[in-house]
């Protein structure tokens, strides 16, 4: 029958058997659900952040005082490669990896990611590379920088198999970045609710889009130049050594080509999580959406474009030099719109000051002076006297603790009650954003002023010159302060995992999907994806059901997720 | 009431809160404004024309950079304290204005477009050295170096004192020119940069092992020293003095320990620093000489080595500090 033959022609999924639900470690061992793998994400990256901030405090602890002898040069350097390395490849970018993991799905109204297993192969990976760099520590750990500086980083000045491991954490990390980078494409492009188009998509995910797209276009650069850098280092090539025709500045274009476009895959999807929290509790919708969003991709396209302005102080003709300056003056514009459109969106708002609107807020006023200091950075001939020194040291700090940091902070306070179903405690929340406020500017804004008296960055010691011991231990204190208020935050999550206020779906009234669901949400994220219909769907979605509750307003409990 | 005094006393805490915030702000301030000039600024001020053009410059943009700050800064707080939430406050539904937003970007542009045009007038005073002066150090041309990539500053009548700058780890190593095609036989030093005052210095810097970077501040901004490659810098110091800077690019476990001093002398005294040094690089080279052919000698003789010669002594003899 012409029937029965279409019927059986339509696809249909068969289970053959029910596996039971695994529990313990087992559990979260062999998971492919994007809420376990985002929470295995946060945990991990955060633990590295925790690591990092250590080796932090101990280089802070040496440049205490003068010609301090707490460090060795050796150890000295050790750290800050480890310090440089583990918060960009080990904590911000994998962090944010974490939140799109997590929300993501939940936000354009997916069960799960495009691809589940892939998922779990990339925080395997990064949990790989982690640990291969991290075991250096017991034999000998890299000392070249987190950028690897040839001919530093050739075997014969870094004889260490440290310099190997960091290889490998390039390698694997890089890998698991681009499997995930990959994966958020294919969700987003195919698995956005009913309605979502791409002028209704979160900004947070509009970030997680060009935040994958530059991790595709930067990652096999950077994979590429470590390979040669591995070969020259074991197999006798010379990519990078000048005695046999190459070029040490080539090491510095590839690993820059990659390396200014990963700032930007650090800061936008934090300027993401910005933008979805400041709407929220400015009770007003984001200024100028489509501003935001085109901004974001501009800084994208842009942020390839400027690579060099890391370089100015290599041999270079004066052309490259303006060519560097301007394309990084040109990415000064988007940037400028973004924070003019947040601060454009708490005007005429009624701003509730919860935690997560302080660290945003916190976000703005600092990453403002990042921002600030990067256009002095731009200037080449300021360069000339800023370049590797303590100023740069405090622009990128600005930039990334300031900036991807709070950001991050803003997001754990935001999304820690729908990830666990408990809200975290206000207060302890509202002390730790004072110390790590006060903490940033005290330990980073004298920096600028240590560099300006000369300081370079990356030496283990100075001598006892003019202001630059007041200078630096002022900075070791604020570095303390800043120490002492992620700790708060470490230990109010850990406190609110069990004493937390139940949170209920939506305790923020928030605009997008992730607040429709349960706090924590169910394996399968919803039973029902509603129709999209607005950039803020969940405020429809509360609209309508107050007006369906209506007539009997009197009897019926207050709609579901309405109080905090 | 309970409820009252629980919200009483959370109104004071909050109050507590934002003084405590509010005066740690204010008494970073009181300690920025309060201390040295050197604070805002880079180091300037006795050394080259180009490092006080570079302050000059820096200056401009930390004027434009403070009225941004503060403009911006200000409309966030002014936001945050005039539409906190307060008892029926209705936020205000706009999700943008394209006007405004076309007038801000084109604003940021402006500013940006400002510094550029500033930068492009300053950068021929800091790339470009002026000749030497009348009572400077007699000069030679300075031979232009064929490259493709790096540019040489060269005054107007090209004449210079080129010295050039090895960074070799942990020390620097300065040739000076003598005339003929062979740098072997040029005299030398290391660390101190002993240099004549009214006279353009320019520098050719190259580097031994792995990239160092040339920097005294008060000098002139940075130039990396890269393997492979050879970049430029200049100044001319007016008057006697000594300037002190350190390698600014990572370049190993004693990084920290590659200082770099530049002595200025009146052309008199440099000349007479200069001919003093070669004659003690002469009577060096003239000893170690000797020593060898004792050696060579000795050998012949049947007889081992001298034990006596010190292979180090003939090294911290050239390696002895100038000024």
């Amino acid at each position: 029958m012409p029937a029965t033959e279409t019927a059986t022609l339509v696809p249909e999924i068969t289970a053959h058997q029910v596996d039971p639900p695994q529990r313990g470690w087992v559990s979260w061992v062999t998971t492919t659900d994007h809420k376990k793998i985002g929470i295995l994400y946060l945990v991990t990256t955060f633990v590295f952040f925790i690591l990092g901030g250590v080796e932090a405090l101990l280089m802070r602890v040496q440049l205490g005082t003068p010609d301090n002898t707490f460090l060795t040069p050796s150890v000295y350097n050790s750290l800050f490669t480890l310090h440089g390395t583990t918060m960009i490849f080990l904590f911000v970018v994998p962090i944010m990896a974490g939140f799109g993991n997590y929300f993501l799905p939940l936000m354009i109204g997916a069960r799960d990611m495009a691809f589940p297993k892939l998922n779990a192969l990339s925080y395997w990976l990064l949990l790989a590379g982690g640990l291969v760099f991290y075991l250096s520590l017991f034999f000998s750990p890299p000392e070249a920088g987190w950028t690897s500086y040839a001919p530093l980083s050739a075997e014969t000045y870094s004889e260490s198999s440290g310099m190997d491991a960091w290889i490998f954490l390039i390698h694997l990390t890089g890998i698991s970045s681009l499997l995930g980078a990959i994966n958020f494409y294919a969700t987003i492009a195919n698995m956005r609710a009913p309605g979502m188009g791409w002028g209704r998509l979160p900004l947070f995910v509009w970030t997680l889009l060009t935040y994958a797209v530059l991790l595709i276009l930067a990652l096999p650069v950077i994979a590429g130049a470590v390979t040669l850098l591995l070969t020259d280092r074991h197999f006798g090539t010379g990519y990078f050594d000048q005695g046999q025709g190459g070029d040490p500045l080539l090491w510095q274009h590839l690993f820059w080509f990659f390396g200014h476009p990963e700032v930007y895959i650090m800061v936008l999807p934090g300027f993401g999580i910005i933008s979805e929290v400041l709407p929220v509790f400015a009770r007003k919708p984001i200024f100028g959406y489509k501003a935001i969003a085109a901004a974001t991709v501009v800084i994208a396209f842009l942020g390839l474009l400027v690579w060099a302005h890391h370089m100015f102080t290599t041999p270079s003709a004066t052309i490259v030099l303006v060519f560097f300056m301007i394309s990084s003056f040109l990415i000064a514009i988007p940037t400028g719109v973004k924070i003019f459109n947040w601060v454009a969106t708490l005007w005429r708002g009624t701003v509730e000051f919860k935690t997560p609107l302080l660290f945003a807020v916190g976000f703005i006023s600092v990453f403002l002076i990042g921002g600030i200091t990067g256009v002095f950075l731009a200037v080449f001939p300021v360069d000339w006297q800023l370049h590797d020194t303590y100023f740069v040291v405090a622009h990128l700090h600005y930039v990334l603790v300031g900036g991807s940091v709070f950001a991050i902070f803003a997001g754990i306070y935001y999304w820690f009650p729908k990830i666990t179903g408990r809200m975290l405690n206000e207060a302890i929340g509202k002390w730790s954003f004072a110390f790590m406020y006060i903490g940033i500017n005290v330990t980073f804004m004298i920096q600028h002023s240590i560099g300006l008296d000369g300081m370079p960055r990356r030496i283990y010691e100075y001598p006892d010159v003019g202001n630059l011991g007041l200078y630096n231990l002022i900075s070791t204190i604020g570095s303390f302060m800043l120490g002492f208020g992620v700790m708060l935050t470490v230990w109010n999550a850990v406190r609110s995992l069990k004493k937390g206020v139940a949170a209920g779906p939506d305790p923020w009234k928030g605009n997008t999907l992730e607040w429709f669901t349960e706090s924590p949400p169910p394996v399968n994220n919803f039973d029902v994806v509603p129709r999209v219909r607005s950039v803020e769907p969940m405020k429809d979605i509360r609209r309508q059901v107050a007006r369906q509750s209506e007539p009997s307003s009197d009897l019926s409990p207050a709609p579901a997720g309405t109080s905090p | 009431m309970p409820a009252a005094l629980a919200s009483a006393h959370l109104r004071t805490r909050r109050r507590v809160f934002a003084l405590t915030l509010i005066a740690a702000l204010t008494g970073t301030l009181v300690l920025a404004t309060g201390a040295s000039a050197g604070f805002w600024t880079p180091e300037s001020g006795g050394g080259s024309a180009n490092a006080e053009s570079i302050d000059t410059l820096y200056g401009l943009i930390l004027a434009v950079a403070a009225v941004v700050f503060f403009g911006v800064e200000g409309a966030l707080l002014y936001s945050l304290i005039k539409f906190r939430a307060r008892k029926d406050a209705v936020p205000a539904q706009i999700r943008g204005n394209t006007r405004l937003e076309i007038g801000w970007t084109l604003g940021a542009a402006g500013i940006l477009v400002i510094l550029a045009v500033v930068t492009f007038v300053m950068l021929d005073d800091i790339r470009n050295p002026p000749n030497s002066d009348a009572d400077g150090y007699p000069t030679a041309r300075i031979v232009n170096v064929q490259n493709a990539s790096a540019y040489q500053p060269r005054p107007p009548n090209g004449r210079a004192l080129n010295i050039e700058v090895n960074g070799q780890r942990y020390i620097w190593r300065y040739t000076y020119p003598d005339g003929d095609d062979n740098p072997l036989n040029n005299t030398f030093n290391y660390k101190t940069l002993v240099v004549p005052t009214k006279t353009t210095v320019t520098l050719t810097i190259v580097a031994q092992d792995v990239a160092h970077s040339w920097w005294i501040p008060e000098l002139g901004g940075k130039m990396d020293a890269v393997p492979g490659h050879t970049n430029f810098t200049w100044f001319k110091v007016q008057k006697p003095g000594t300037f002190r800077g350190q390698c600014a690019e990572l370049c190993g476990r004693n990084h920290a320990d590659m200082l770099a001093t530049v002595v200025a002398l009146e052309p008199d005294d440099f000349k007479a620093w200069l001919e003093n040094k070669r004659d003690e690089i002469d009577a060096n080279n003239k000893e170690a000489q000797q020593r060898r052919e004792e050696e060579l000698r000795d050998i012949e003789e049947g007889d081992s080595p001298a034990e006596d010669a010190d292979p180090q002594e003939e090294e911290t003899a050239n390696q002895g500090e100038g000024s």
